[in-house]
C-alpha cells in the first residue's frame, strides 16, 4: 500500500484524518515537527500546517482547518432565504458570485421557477469576470510565495479593475449579495457594456505581460514543474475538482457536463494539461482566465433586454429604482403604488421584506463550476421562510486534503508551491 | 602600510569610510524601495524630506524605539551576540576598499581607504566567513524550528558560494600578482588593457571569474532570488524570526551593508575601483575618482535591485547545485587558466598572450556547455521516500 501518487488506478489512497489535541512532540527520532500557520505567511489566510520535518524535507503533513469557522451555514438556517445571499457571499471570499449563483440556483430549483434571460446572462457575465478575478489572486499570491514580488502587486492591480467594474454595479467590491432568488437585485447600468469591454480590451495585454514575467522563467519553472504532481486517478479518488483536476488531464468542468444558467449557448474548451504538477495547474489557470474572456465576449453580444427578475410578486424583491442604481432612491411610481393607492400591495411588500417568501419542501443540490473546482450546495427546506439545512460542498475544503498525498516527501519551499497552487481559500473551507 | 602618516589621517579615513558606507547603504534601502516601487507601478516611500530620502532614517529611529521582545527560550549571549557580528563584520570588510584615489591635506598624502592591508583580499574573505555566524547563531539561538530552518539553509549556501568566491578571488589576486588593494586597483588603473583603447580592468581577462563572483555575491549577500535563509514565503522571516527592535534592525542593516559591500568589492576587484579619466583642477581631481567609484558601486546596486524586483526564489537544492556543480568547477578551472596565463605571460611576446587569452576563453566556453550536463543530472526529486509502510497507518 502506498500513498504515492500513480496513475494506477488500482491502489488505495489514504487519507490520515483524525481529531487530535496535541501535536506530537516536537522532536522525534530525526524529525521535527513545525507548525506552519495559522499565522504564516503562505497559508492563505489561516490554514494550520503541521509538518514532520526530516531537514529540510517534508514526511508528514497534517492540514489543520477550522480557524475561520463563522458558522454561515447555520446561521443561514435562523435567516430567511434572500437574507441568506448575504451570508453565503461571504463563504469563498474569492468567488462571491459563484456562492450566491450556486445558492439562488439551489433556492429557484425548490421554487421551480425560470429566471429571465437577461438576469442569466449578467450571471455568466460576471461570474467569468469573478473567475478571472479569482486566478489573478491566485497568481499574485502565489507569485509572492515563491519569492515573485512584482507578480504580485500586477495580479492585485488587474484585480482591482474588475472590482471596480463589480462595485459599479453592485455597490460593493466583493460579497454583493447582488444576484438573490429569481434573479438580480438591480439591473445593470447603462454603462455596463461598455466597461465590459474595456475590461476585456485590458486584460488580454496583461495576461501577456504576467505569461512575459512568468512564463519562462527559469526559476519559475523550475519551482513548480513536477512539484506537487498529482495523477488523474489519485485526484479523482481524493475528490479533487477544479484546474487541479484539469492540470491532471481530466477535461471536467460543470459548465460543460451540467450546464447551468446557459452555458449550453457559448462556445469555449476546456484546458487541460497532462502532467498534473503545479507547472500545468498554472498553464490551465492562465487558458481559464482566457476561455473566461471567451464566454464573456459571446454574453455580451446576446444579452437581452427585459426583466432582471421574475414577474412573481410574491418572489421578487421589491427593488424598482429610479434615482440611481446604487440603491438610492426608490422609484416614486412604485411608492405611490404601494403607500397611496393598494393596501395589499403594502401589505405584501412588509411581509416580502419582513418574512421573506416560503420555498415548496425539498431537497436538491446544484453544483457549478467555481473557479477552485465543484461548489454545490446541498439545500433542504420544509417549506417554511428558512432554510431547513444548507450543506455547501466547498472545493477548497475537498481538495486540501490532496495535500498531503502531493507534499510527502518533498522540499519545504515545494509545499509552498504546492499550498499555492491548491489555491484554496480558508473562508470557504471552514465556513 | 609603509608609510606612517599622523593619528588624525587614519582617523579622517576611518570616520569618512564609515560615513560613506552608512550612507550609501541608507540611500540603498530607499533605491530599493523606490525602484521597487517603479516596477510594480506604486510609488514608494515619498514623504519624509525630498522623494522620501529620509524615510531610512525615520525607519531607523523606530526600530531603536521599538520593543526588543526576548523570547523566554532563546540562548540569551548567543541571541544578543549574533545580531552584532552582522553589524560589526559589514563594517570590517569595507575597511579594505579604496573608495578614491590620492588626496593631499595639510601636507599629507593619502590614499582614500581605511586600511590597506598586505592581504586585503583575504580580509574581505574572512569577514565574508565571520558573517555565517551571524546567521547561524541568530538561527541556533533563537531555539525555534524556522530560524533553525533558515541557519541550516545559510551555513550551507553561504560556505558554499564562499568557495565559489573565493576561486573567483583567487584568480584576481593570481593575475594581479598582489593580495593588497591598492595593487589591484592599481594595475587595474595604469598599462595597456587587452584591447587597445579599453580599460585595463580585470572584468576582461577574467570574465568568467567575474561571472562566478556576480552570481557568488548575490548569494553571499543572501539577497533574492537567493534570500534562503529569511525566504518570507516558507520560513517566515528565517533566522530573524524571533528578533524584534533594534536586533531586527541590525540584521537588516547588515543584509543592505553586505549589498554595499559586494558591489564595492566588486568594483573593486574587475572594475578598477576608483579608476577614470581624471582632469580639472585639484579638489576636482579628487572628487572625480570618488565618483566614478560610487557610479559603478550603484551600477551593481540597481543590478541587486532588480534582480530582487524580477526573480521568484530559486529552490533550496538547485541552489546548491548550482553552487556546487556549476559555479565551484568553473572558478577552480579559471584559476588554473589564470595562473597559465601568467606564467606564460611572463615571457611570451604580445602574439602568443593573445593566443593564451583566446585559448582560455575556449576552454571557459567549453566549460560552460559542459557544465549544465553535470548539473541537470538529478531532476528535482529530492530523496527517495522514505519506507512507505509506515506513512499509512
Amino acid at each position: 500500500m502506498s500513498t504515492t501518487a500513480s496513475d494506477d488506478f488500482g491502489q488505495d489512497v489514504f487519507v490520515d484524518g483524525a481529531d487530535w489535541e496535541v501535536v506530537e512532540d516536537a522532536v522525534g527520532e530525526s524529525t521535527i515537527t513545525v507548525n506552519m500557520g495559522p499565522q504564516h505567511p503562505s497559508t492563505h489566510g489561516v490554514l494550520r500546517l503541521v509538518l514532520e520535518l526530516e531537514g529540510e524535507i517534508v514526511r508528514n503533513v497534517k492540514p489543520v482547518i477550522g480557524y475561520l469557522h463563522t458558522g454561515i451555514e447555520k446561521n443561514a438556517e435562523y435567516r430567511t432565504w434572500v437574507q441568506g445571499t448575504t451570508f453565503v457571499t461571504r463563504m469563498d471570499y474569492l468567488s462571491p458570485f459563484y456562492n450566491e449563483t450556486a445558492f439562488c440556483l439551489a433556492v429557484e430549483k425548490l421554487l421551480d421557477i425560470e429566471v429571465p434571460e437577461r438576469a442569466q446572462t449578467i450571471r455568466v457575465i460576471l461570474m467569468e469576470f469573478n473567475r478571472i478575478a479569482s486566478h489573478l489572486v491566485w497568481l499574485a499570491t502565489g507569485g509572492m510565495e515563491l519569492g515573485a514580488i512584482g507578480m504580485m502587486i500586477y495580479g492585485f492591480r488587474e484585480r482591482e479593475h474588475i472590482l471596480d467594474l463589480f462595485e459599479s454595479q453592485t455597490g460593493l467590491r466583493m460579497n454583493h449579495a447582488w444576484i438573490r432568488p429569481g434573479g438580480l437585485a438591480n439591473d445593470v447600468t447603462d454603462d455596463f457594456v461598455q466597461r465590459c469591454e474595456h475590461l476585456l480590451g485590458l486584460l488580454p495585454e496583461k495576461m501577456r505581460e504576467y505569461e512575459d514575467l512568468l512564463l519562462d522563467n527559469p526559476i519559475w519553472r523550475e519551482r513548480l514543474t513536477d512539484v506537487g504532481v498529482l495523477s488523474a486517478g489519485d485526484a479523482v479518488r481524493m475528490g479533487v475538482t477544479g484546474p487541479l483536476l484539469r492540470a491532471a488531464g481530466v477535461p471536467a468542468d460543470l459548465r460543460k457536463a451540467q450546464p447551468y444558467c446557459g452555458y449550453e449557448r457559448y462556445e469555449f474548451d476546456v484546458p487541460t494539461q497532462d502532467s498534473g504538477d503545479s507547472f500545468a495547474r498554472f498553464l490551465v489557470r492562465l487558458e481559464e482566465m482566457r476561455q473566461s474572456m471567451r464566454i464573456i465576449r459571446q454574453a455580451l453580444d446576446i444579452l437581452p433586454g427585459g426583466p432582471v427578475m421574475v414577474a412573481d410578486k410574491h418572489i421578487a424583491w421589491p427593488a424598482q429604482q429610479s434615482l440611481g442604481p446604487d440603491g438610492i432612491g426608490n422609484d416614486p411610481a412604485y411608492i405611490r403604488h404601494i403607500m397611496g393607492e393598494s393596501m395589499e400591495a403594502l401589505i405584501n411588500h412588509f411581509k416580502l421584506v419582513t418574512q421573506g417568501f416560503t420555498v415548496p419542501a425539498g431537497q436538491v443540490y446544484v453544483p457549478v463550476e467555481s473557479p477552485r473546482g465543484e461548489l454545490g450546495y446541498a439545500v433542504t427546506s420544509n417549506g417554511t421562510n428558512k432554510p431547513y439545512r444548507i450543506h455547501v460542498r466547498d472545493p477548497s475544503f475537498v481538495n486540501l486534503q490532496a495535500t498531503n498525498l502531493m507534499s510527502k516527501d518533498r522540499m519545504v519551499s515545494d509545499l509552498i508551491a504546492i499550498v499555492a497552487s491548491l489555491d484554496p481559500v480558508m473562508g470557504g473551507v471552514d465556513r | 602600510m609603509n608609510e606612517t602618516y599622523p593619528l588624525w589621517v587614519h582617523l579622517f579615513r576611518v570616520v569618512a569610510v564609515f560615513l560613506l558606507f552608512l550612507l550609501t547603504t541608507a540611500m540603498l534601502i530607499w533605491a530599493e524601495r523606490r525602484l521597487v516601487a517603479l516596477m510594480q507601478s506604486r510609488k514608494g516611500p515619498n514623504r519624509v524630506g525630498p522623494f522620501g530620502m529620509l524615510q531610512t532614517l525615520v525607519d531607523g529611529v523606530k526600530m531603536f524605539f521599538k520593543e526588543d521582545v526576548t523570547p523566554s527560550m532563546v540562548d540569551k549571549v548567543l541571541y544578543g551576540i549574533a545580531p552584532l557580528v552582522g553589524v560589526v563584520v559589514g563594517f570590517l570588510s569595507i575597511a579594505i576598499i579604496p573608495f578614491g584615489g590620492e588626496v593631499t591635506m595639510f601636507g599629507e598624502t593619502f590614499v582614500l581607504q581605511a586600511a590597506d592591508l598586505n592581504v586585503g583580499v583575504l580580509w574581505f574573505l574572512a569577514m565574508g566567513s565571520l558573517h555565517v555566524y551571524s546567521v547561524v547563531l541568530a538561527g541556533w539561538a533563537s531555539q525555534s524550528p524556522y530560524p533553525l530552518l533558515g541557519g541550516v539553509r545559510s551555513s550551507a549556501q553561504l560556505i558554499s558560494y564562499e568557495i565559489a568566491q573565493g576561486l573567483a578571488v583567487a584568480s584576481v589576486f593570481i593575475y594581479a600578482g598582489s593580495l593588497r588593494v591598492s595593487d589591484i586597483v592599481g594595475i587595474q588603473a595604469q598599462g595597456p588593457g587587452l584591447i587597445a583603447g579599453v580599460p585595463n580592468w580585470f572584468v576582461l581577462p577574467l570574465f568568467p571569474a567575474f561571472v562566478v563572483f556576480l552570481v557568488g555575491m548575490v548569494a553571499e549577500a543572501g539577497r533574492p532570488p537567493f534570500d534562503l535563509a529569511e525566504a518570507e514565503g516558507e520560513l517566515v522571516g528565517g533566522f530573524h524570526t524571533e528578533y524584534s527592535g533594534m536586533r531586527f534592525g541590525m540584521f537588516m542593516l547588515a543584509e543592505f551593508m553586505n549589498v554595499v559591500t559586494m558591489s564595492a568589492i566588486m568594483v573593486t576587484l574587475f572594475f578598477g575601483g576608483p579608476a577614470g579619466p581624471v582632469f580639472g583642477p585639484d579638489w576636482f581631481s579628487w572628487i572625480l575618482p570618488i565618483l566614478y567609484f560610487m557610479a559603478k558601486m550603484a551600477f551593481f546596486i540597481v543590478f541587486f535591485v532588480l534582480l530582487r524586483a524580477a526573480l521568484p526564489r530559486i529552490r533550496y537544492d538547485r541552489l546548491m547545485a548550482l553552487g556546487w556543480k556549476v559555479l565551484i568547477p568553473v572558478g577552480l578551472v579559471w584559476v588554473l587558466v589564470t595562473a597559465a596565463m601568467v606564467l606564460v605571460n611572463e615571457q611570451a611576446t604580445s602574439r602568443s598572450r593573445v593566443l593564451i587569452f583566446g585559448g582560455g576563453v575556449a576552454l571557459a566556453l567549453l566549460l560552460f556547455l559542459v557544465a549544465p550536463l553535470f548539473s541537470r543530472s538529478t531532476g528535482s526529486a529530492v530523496t527517495e521516500p522514505r519506507d512507505t509502510e509506515e506513512v499509512t497507518a
